[in-house]
């Protein structure tokens, strides 16, 4: 039986794409901060779809606790899926370098530091598949949210150039930038209903693409062409949004 | 601030709505906030889930413990009916009650008391409910059984919310050996016919009657009792035997807008009454069908709702003893007929005893009709209630979003003491909804 590790799997996005992968019949490992938190995750899971779940402590904050969630897999899962993220406040962000270095870490050295080590034993093992969740947000920074942005910015470029290595080992690897997504980070916010994803639309995408082997996805079409004009303005335009 | 409302489209409120997945959440939001309402699928048809802050329990969803062996079930309060059906049918179970649609969160279930076509044989779902867990105004959780926090848990059922938050819950479910239904269709020439055919069909599991309110004369009170069993594998056809407990797929319908207001009106109602009586051309017909359109019929149209138009519609619904239902419902059926304020859905049903703090359901008949709002709606129901209080019946709240106070405190035989459960557990009325304010419950 094939087998998925989804990292930040107590998230909206998280939760959905377990269910789409246990619909799929995958053995789920799901990783997190807090394993009581999963666990009626895990239940769910068993009890819908009649596969094995199980809960594993993971934080991205605590990389040198990375190489012990590997050494607790009961086996090496066919794929990796880093989900967690870390909006966290742009202002508190700017008064306050923890929250910055908070952001900062989740979002990158985080995510890069787990997904390394199991890339090296992908690349060993020939055989395998990443997926990191990015955000349309790292594709231009903007003052609303430059900390998350340019974190994000930095784990698009670690993903293409961790695809661009892992391609001669024929493990994929998919980067997925997702837009807005109706779930608990974004309660609250008015957003505008055509260019925002269920968490299931967003399951349901990453899977399809996951098997496909394609390198990048948006979600919803609309925001290619949104983030093609947001980087096109010229920077002495661009200088002067409120964005 | 999002706009909500209930099932009837009326009334329509903005919120603040919150949600939670985790019961640390919701005692996080019970200390922040002043007052709210917990909020599940929104089918409850007026006001019962409407207030200026609501809390979703709608990502509080996950599905904790299913003993097959002995068809026991624990979930989180925002599942809905229909992903227990899809996780237990397949295993030889289904639910123990259920209403007229599966697209209801257990929580909800729980504080409406829900009944469906069986309620004369098996009562409501609170009979079938083991325990919950209740998260409380002082920010404790409670584990409530007819044991263990006995008066919490009785006014919790029926309860609409007011006592605390709904977490988890453990009912039993009901062994079957197939996903079909046995299904009897029995034509009744009037009134009188069809409360002979309810009573002489007590032995049967489900029943319900669909009836024409606009007929007069001969036929006043014309009607199809539909009765059912769940179906044994021998009584199943050669094709549906193949997977007896697996259901053909079907496409759903849509009603993607708001019908205009005059859609529906005395005569389209009319034409579609004679139209499906007239459709049941013998008396008497049975066939073995899926268990999707015997109790879920109107699920088949998502947004079914929509055909009453923007202004929306009130589903009146009350229960008269079984000494009066006769006559009281002779009285009432003659009041609607010549209103002309028809409805296009009228259903009827018997129920058996039941004798709880603050359910709806007695021994007797209950009567549910729709009624669009229009100008001298709302007068007529005034009217109606007094009519209702009379004969000693009362109204279901799950559906009521007019109801004066008066009426209800003289309806609920233990009203007294379920406001008093209420104010021991919510003290400072942080359970609130528009309803609770306004009949009064604080």
């Amino acid at each position: 039986m094939k087998s998925v590790l989804i990292l930040g799997a107590t998230s909206d996005v998280g939760k959905a794409l377990a269910h789409e992968y246990a619909g799929n019949g995958y053995e789920l490992y799901l990783g997190g901060r807090n394993t009581e938190d999963i666990s009626p995750i895990c239940n769910d899971l068993k009890i819908k779809h009649e596969v094995s779940a199980t809960a594993y402590t993971f934080d991205a904050m605590k990389v040198e606790t990375h190489d012990q969630l590997i050494s607790s897999l009961p086996s090496f899962p066919d794929v990796v899926i880093c989900v967690f993220g870390y909006l966290g406040d742009q202002e508190k962000a700017q008064e306050n370098w923890d929250v910055a270095n908070q952001i900062i870490e989740t979002n990158y050295t985080g995510a890069a530091s787990i997904l390394e080590r199991f890339a090296k034993s992908m690349e060993q093992n020939k055989s395998g598949s990443i997926v990191g969740i990015s955000s349309v947000a790292g594709e231009r920074g903007r003052q609303s949210n430059y900390f998350y942005g340019s974190a994000k910015a930095g784990f698009t470029a670690y993903l293409s150039g961790l695809r661009n290595r892992l391609f001669h080992s024929n493990v994929n690897v998919l980067t997925v930038k997702p837009g807005f997504i109706d779930t608990k980070m974004t309660e609250g916010m008015d957003l505008p209903k055509p260019l925002t994803a269920s968490p299931q639309q967003v399951a349901k995408a990453i899977y399809k693409a996951e098997r496909k082997g394609k390198a990048t996805i948006y979600v919803l079409g609309m925001w290619r062409l949104i983030m093609y004009i947001i980087k096109s303005i010229p920077e002495f335009i661009f200088k002067r949004l409120k964005l | 601030m999002t706009k909500i409302s209930g099932w009837g489209n009326y009334p329509i409120i903005e919120t603040k709505e919150a949600s939670f997945d985790r019961a640390k959440e919701v005692i996080n939001l019970i200390k922040s906030k002043d007052s709210f309402i917990a909020r599940g699928n929104a089918r409850s048809y007026g006001d019962s889930a409407l207030y200026s802050n609501t809390i979703s329990s709608q990502r509080y969803n996950r599905m904790l413990a299913f003993n097959e062996d002995e068809g026991i079930f624990t979930c989180e309060a925002g599942v809905l009916f229909s992903e227990i059906l899809d996780v237990v049918v397949p295993k030889g179970w289904f639910l123990p009650v259920t209403p007229g649609t599966k697209f209801i969160t257990v929580g909800g279930a729980i504080a409406s008391d829900i009944h469906g076509k069986n309620h004369h044989k098996e009562g409501s779902f609170s009979q079938h409910l083991m325990q919950f867990e209740l998260a409380c105004a002082d920010g404790t959780v409670k584990t409530c059984s007819r044991e263990e926090n006995s008066d919490l848990f009785e006014a919790t059922c029926g309860g609409m919310g007011l006592t605390g938050v709904i977490l988890t819950a453990t009912f039993k479910l009901k062994a079957i050996e197939t996903a079909y239904i046995n299904q009897t269709q029995t034509k009744a020439k009037n009134l009188d016919e069809i409360i002979d055919l309810f009573q002489q069909h007590e032995a049967v599991t489900y029943s319900m009657a669909w009836i024409d309110c606009l007929k007069g004369g001969k036929q006043f009170g014309r009607s199809i009792l539909i009765t059912g069993e769940h179906a044994t594998k021998d009584e199943l056809s050669q094709k549906q035997a193949k997977a007896p407990l697996h259901l053909p797929e079907k496409k759903k319908l849509n009603i993607p807008f708001n019908f205009p207001s005059f859609a529906l009106n005395e005569f389209s109602i009319k034409a579609f009454n004679a139209l499906y009586y007239a459709k049941n051309i013998r008396r008497v017909s049975s066939s073995v069908i899926p268990y999707e359109p015997f109790f879920y019929p109107l699920d088949a149209i998502l947004n079914w709702n929509r055909m009453y138009g923007k202004k929306g519609f009130v589903q009146y619904q009350f229960v008269l003893p079984l000494e009066t239902s006769k006559k009281g419902l002779t009285d009432i059926l003659e009041r609607i007929r010549k209103k002309g304020l028809g409805s296009f859905l009228a259903v009827l049903k018997l129920f058996g005893e039941q004798e709880d703090l603050i359910s709806f359901p007695m021994k007797g008949f209950t009567l549910a009709l729709d009624f669009p709002i229009k100008k001298g709606l709302f007068e007529f129901l005034d009217e109606l209630d007094k009519v209702v209080v009379s004969y000693g019946g009362r109204i279901y709240l799950t559906k009521d979003a007019r109801m004066d106070a008066k009426v209800f405190w003289e309806t609920y035989p233990h009203i007294d003491k379920f406001v008093d459960i209420v104010k021991k557990y919510n003290p400072q009325g942080k359970f609130t909804s528009l309803q609770s304010q306004r009949l009064l419950i604080k």
